[in-house]
Formats: C-alpha cells, structure tokens, sequence
C-alpha cells in the first residue's frame, strides 16, 4: 500500500517539474485590444506597415472566415473557443526596433539562453563556419535573426516575414497562399486574416543553404494567440534544411497556436523540413496547454523535386495538423516522418496528405503514435493518387505503442487511387510496452523511467534519424521527458 | 555473499517456493537442478525483484544489504545479475546503445564516472575479445532476429561488460546445441573469479560437464531437497528425481 501511494507521490513530482519551459517573461508589451474584427486587422495591418494589398488580403479572408465553421471531424475534444476573449497581437516594445543584434532587449535574450537557443552570432573561430541561423519570434513578432548577412552572400533570403513584405514584396505576393489559400480551411483562413509574424526563406537557383536554418517560436503573454506564417520557396536545383522549435509558458488557460506554413520546390530542387514541437501540453489534470491547430503543406511545383517533412510532436494539449505535400512535378517525392507522443490528457491528431499528380510520384509515410496516460492519439493520413500520376508509388507505416490500459491509439487511413498503375501500400501495427521489456532493463540497472525512454526512442528511432544531427540528441531526451510518469 | 533464510515466495496467490535456505560465499559457484514446475526460475525472479513474486516469508542478504527490499536497478547495480531464460528483444535500440546505457547507469549508482563514448568502445572491444565475439553483434537491434545461441551469448557479454559480483543463470543451456552451449559455456568460465559467485540453475546436468560447480542442489516442491558436491549432478542424470517425489515422465 506505502508503496503504492510512494508511486503516486513521486509520479506527480516528476510530472510537475516535467516542463521546465514554463516560465514567463516579464517584458512591456505592445498589444492589439482584445477580440477580433476588422479593426484589429488594420491595426496590425497598420503595425507592420504592410501594402494594401496584403490588407485587402487579410480582410478578404477575414470576411471569407466569418462564414466558415469549425472544423469537427478530427478525433479531438475541447470546449468552444471565444474567439473574442483572446489577443490578436503582442508585440515586446521595442526602443526604435533593433538595427542588430546588440540592440535586441536583454530581458529577451536572456529568455532564449534559457531556452537554450543561440540568437547570437558567438565569436567564430578562424575557419569554422556556422552551421545554423536562427530567427526568433516572440509572440507577434520576430525578435532577431543570426547569421543573415553570411546567407545573403550566396543570396539566401532568410528574414521575418514582416521583413519580406517590405523588401521583396514580388516574391511574397507571387507566393503567399498559393500552397495554402486564404479560403483553405477554417483555421488557416482565420491565420490568413490576423497573421503576425514568422520565418521567410527564398533560396536561389542552385543554391545549396550553407547552414540550417531555424526558427524558434515563443509564446509568452497571457491570453493571446500565436499566429504566425512561415513561407519557403526552394527555387530550381536548390537545397535547404529548415528547423523550428516552439515553447510556450505554463498556463492554467489554453491558448490557440493557429500557424500556416507554405513551402514551394520548383524543379530538382529540396526542402526538408523538421518540427520539433514542444508547446505547454498542460497538466496531468489537463488544465491549461496549447491548441495546436496547424496547416502545413508543400507544393513540389518543379520536376524531381522533393518535400520532406518530419516532425517530433510532443506538446501542446491538442495537436492537429497533417503537413502535405502535393507532388505536381513528374518525379517528385514527399516523405513524412512523424513521432506523436500524447501522455496524460494530451489529445492529438496528425498524419498527412499526399496528393500524387505528376508521373512517377514517390510518397513515403512514417508515423509512430505513442500514447501514455489517458491520452488519445490518432493517425490520419490521405494518399491520393490522380488519373495522370502514372506509376506513382506510395509506402505507408503506421506504427501504435501503447503505455498502460487508459489511452488509446487510432489510425484513420484514407486511400483514393484513380490510376491502375499506382501502387499504394499501408502497414500498420499496434505494440504495448511489455512488463518482460521493463523488467529486462531494469534488471540491467536502468530506472523505469530510463527503460521507457530506451524503449520508446527504440521505437521511434526510423523518424529520430532523419532529423537534422543537432536537433537528434535533443529530440531523444525530449521524448524520454515527455513520458516521465507515464509508468506508475 | 548470499545467505538466502527460508525464502517463501507465491505466484499469484500461489505458494512456489516453501522455505529456501541457501548460502553461498565469494567466489563459489553454486548449481541448482530441479524439475519442470520445481520453483527454479521463480527462484532467479525473486532474487532479480521482479514484480508479481511476492515474498511471503523469509529474508535474503546479500553483500550485507536486504536484497528484498530493493529496486530491481538497485539490485543491478549493487552487482546482482540475472542471465534470462527468454532474452528480451527492444526493437530499434542497437546492443552498444543497450550496453552503454546500462552500464552508465550501474557506474552512476556506484559512484564511479561514467563512460564517454570513446571510452566505452575500449571496454566493449575488450570483452568482446575475451568472449570471442565479433563486434557485428553489437549494431543489432537488442535481441532482434537473434538465434538461440546468439541470445544467450548476449546475455554472457551483458554479464561481461556490468562486471557482477553474482551471477544469476536462469536455464542458460535450454535451447542451444552442443556447439552453443560451448561457446557460452567457456564465456561463463572465462568470467569466473574469485570476487565473482554464480548461480547456476538448470535442469540437465549437460551444462555442468562445461560450467563445473562447487556446489550442487536439488530443488523440488519449493525446497533444497538435497547438496552436495558436482558428483551429485552426475548422480542425478542417471537416476531422475524420482528420488524427491517427481515423476519426470508425466
């Protein structure tokens, strides 16, 4: 019985300090007035200095979203959201806008070593080169971008997107919405009509992007939603790694996290794309955490082109979001290597599309669903293949691991082939972790927790891979943490 | 080392082992033989913690600690190893990721530092010397696709690398061949040392012509029915346990 209640006691402990990025940063903020209507889009409108036509963009969407409904066939359960009782925008006041990085408040900067992210170009040694740029957005804004200078040598755009608006406005109106359009779906029409900021990348023919590239997304005030809009466009035989984290406070409220990200590979040319995905979760109670409801998708626009997305989702109390790809280009491949983890009352749901247009379309799909406590977690996937995409080939495997007899796994595949020379195929299994697997481990000197960790990463290790080096080693330890306690 | 008190133990609500007394000292290697049903790897699970064995009377010390009232990782890393009957597999994760983390964690718990990678490639490739095995073993997955005699030579190079000081052989020989049960045997014998005390639990007596015991004991109905020296395994092999009550044929 001691023993029991010792299990209980500690499980909580570990669960309590699990989210060592709760904090909160006490820095003045510029806000927009709380709710949403047309004012608030012209005030942030007005904010970012943006054309007209970009506004009449916003409010378009806007007066399209009005019309809109929620969305509420995705397995996922939550109360109705005000969308009135939220802010639109904060902004940390800035004195005059940072001209570099020496200017960037050092209350920000201080968050972000905490955090753990680099937003300073260190001191170089003779001969090293930098491996990685990052952009860092807090809230509604981005606070500073590294290495920006070093990547416009080999004429790599690498800004926020309010930036690009200003300074390479043809390239955004050529681009923005024309992967994910204003209409699209009820919350990436809402992100179209009250976007912030976020990362812009443009990669010129060619080009190989001699670093990563990063964004790092923060939410920090109360009561505000982060709505930022993320545009890659990789142009004809380029290539480029882009990687974001995101983290939030730890809050007793939910708060909306409604992104759009819109990646465009024109011929022979390579994204790859990784998330590694980190938002409150909220706690064992359920109380609190991040709605996640994202649209992702790529167009591989050009021949042999290639989209390749993976993901690490961890956090946030709903996750919902299916990165795309729409494989237009003769040859072109989407891949999408996904690991979901949902632990307590976390709820998620996430897969992908693949739409198969072009000849000779390749698609593979990885996705390990792990689920702890009395989460819920589900795959839902679509692979459809269109009467001119002869021999397209898709691969499918979906793989479930069950932690303890209250949370559950589901797997909703949609296939849809109109072209008899397709082939498509799905596997998919369910594994529970095995009384024999803990034992085993422990046996050999491991904690549980240690065993868990070992076990799932085991699992998951055909998705951990083909992240980017630097982020593999963080990506194991934050699914070992994420599953603290899931073992009582 | 080990002084083992009229052990009591169920499975289940269902008593298994009804008063084991067993004492063995440093260095000494012990057999215990015993029927199908007798209580042997109920026996290798109490000692190792696992859940579910439920100790209902009777106290164990080993090394001076009470082995009962600790963790099984505490065990472990206080150097108490159990060899299992049925290794385990963990898909994805490879043995030199499996070995590096267990070892790290029983250096932690003892106090010593723990091994770099650099560092643990050294070790690794020492022992893997002294067993005679190839390092291919080592990239595989835990368990994953291993035959018979690969397991169990897993387990002897497990046993290798976490440096014992009691062995714990829960039926090492069930399901290897001649050759098999050589190669494990001689890796077993290549660790015996005078800090080191085995277990060593089986039902034939085929595997003791290659592990050679100090002592034997017979376990039957839950109890040490009989010890003696290795000639009482000999003795066995040509009479059965009918002696204690077992008709093997049944």
């Amino acid at each position: 019985m001691a023993a029991t209640i010792d299990t209980v006691e500690k499980v909580r402990e570990v669960t309590e300090q699990k989210y060592k990025y709760g904090f909160v940063t006490d820095i003045e903020a510029d806000t927009a007035p709380k709710g949403l209507d047309e004012s608030t889009i012209r005030f942030i409108s007005a904010k970012k200095d943006e054309p007209a036509w970009l506004l009449e963009w916003r409010l378009k969407a806007y007066r399209h979203w009005l019309t809109m409904e929620e969305p509420e066939w995705a397995k996922v359960a939550y109360p109705a959201i005000d969308f009135q009782d939220s802010y639109y925008y904060s902004a940390p006041k800035l004195k005059a806008g940072p001209k570099n990085l020496n200017e960037v408040d050092p209350e920000l900067l201080r968050t972000y070593e905490k955090l753990g992210i680099p937003i300073k170009e260190q001191e170089l040694l003779a001969g090293v080169e930098p491996t990685m740029a990052v952009d860092a957005v807090f809230d509604s804004v981005s606070v500073a971008t590294t290495f920006k200078a070093k990547l416009e040598e080999k004429g790599v755009i690498f800004c926020p997107i309010s930036e690009a608006v200003q300074k390479h406005p043809d390239l955004v109106r050529q681009y923005l919405g024309s992967v994910v359009p204003y209409s699209d779906n009820f919350y990436a029409t809402l992100n179209s009509a009250v976007f912030t900021d976020g990362s812009f990348v443009y990669v010129p023919k060619g080009v190989r992007c001699p670093m990563e590239l990063s964004t790092y997304f923060r939410i920090n005030a109360s009561k505000t939603g982060q709505f930022e809009r993320t545009l890659i466009i990789a142009d004809a035989g380029s290539y480029v790694s882009y990687l974001e984290g995101c983290t939030a406070p730890q809050r007793d409220e939910n708060q909306l996290h409604a992104a759009v990200v819109e990646l465009v590979t024109h011929d022979d040319a390579q994204i790859k794309y990784s998330t590694v995905q980190n938002w409150y979760p909220g706690d064992e109670e359920g109380r609190g955490g991040i709605f996640n409801f994202v649209t992702k998708r790529g167009a591989c626009r050009g021949a042999n082109s290639k989209i390749s997305w993976t993901q690490v989702e961890t956090g946030s109390a709903i996750t919902w979001k299916y990165p795309s790809c729409i494989l237009q280009g003769d040859n072109s491949v989407g891949e999408f290597y996904s690991v979901a983890i949902a632990n307590n009352c976390q709820q998620a749901d996430t897969g992908t599309k693949m739409i198969h247009i072009g000849r000779n379309t390749r698609s593979t799909i990885v996705s390990k669903g792990i689920s702890a406590g009395r989460a819920q977690n589900t795959y839902r996937g679509l692979v459809k293949v269109l009467p001119k995409a002869e021999n397209a080939r898709n691969h499918t495997q979906c793989d479930s691991l069950l932690i303890g007899d209250r949370c559950g796994a589901h797997t909703v595949p949609y296939i849809e082939s109109r072209n008899r020379s397709a082939r498509v195929e799905h596997e998919a299994t369910t594994a529970k972790i095995s009384e024999d697997q803990l034992f085993y481990c422990r046996q050999r000197g491991l904690s549980q927790e240690d065993a868990v960790s070992l076990i799932v990463n085991g699992f998951c290790k055909e998705v951990l891979k083909e992240l980017p080096m630097e982020f593999a080693v963080e990506a194991q330890k934050l699914v070992g943490i994420s599953l603290e306690g899931s073992v009582g | 080392m080990l002084e083992i008190k009229n052990l009591h133990a169920s499975v289940a609500g269902k008593p298994i082992l009804k008063g084991i007394d067993l004492s063995i000292g440093p260095g000494e290697v012990h057999a215990i033989m015993g029927p199908n049903g007798s209580g042997k790897s109920t026996l290798s699970y109490v000692l190792a913690g696992r859940d579910g064995y439920d100790v209902t009377d009777g106290s164990v010390s080993y090394d001076g600690l009470d082995l009962l009232t600790m963790e099984p990782e505490e065990r472990a890393a206080s150097g108490v190893f159990l060899a299992f009957q049925y290794p385990v597999e963990i898909p994805g994760v490879s043995n030199m990721t499996f070995l590096k983390a267990a070892l790290n964690a029983v250096r932690k718990h003892r106090g010593d530092k723990e091994l770099d990678a650099m560092e643990f490639l050294k070790l690794i490739r020492a022992k893997t010397r002294l067993l005679n095995m190839t390092d291919e073993m080592l990239k595989r997955a835990v368990n994953v696709g291993f035959s018979g005699g690969e397991k169990k030579r897993n387990e002897v190079l497990q046993m290798a690398v976490l440096d014992p000081k009691l062995a714990v052989l829960d039926e090492t020989d069930s399901g290897l061949d001649i050759d098999a049960l050589k190669v494990v045997a001689e890796g077993v014998n290549a660790l015996r040392g005078p800090e080191r005390s085995a277990l060593v639990i089986t039902h034939y007596q085929r595997l003791l012509d290659y592990i050679v015991p100090d002592f034997v004991h017979v376990l039957a109905h839950g109890r040490i029915q009989r010890s003696g020296g290795k000639e009482l395994a000999l003795e066995l092999e040509a009479k059965g346990y009918a002696e204690f009550g077992v008709d093997e044929a049944a």
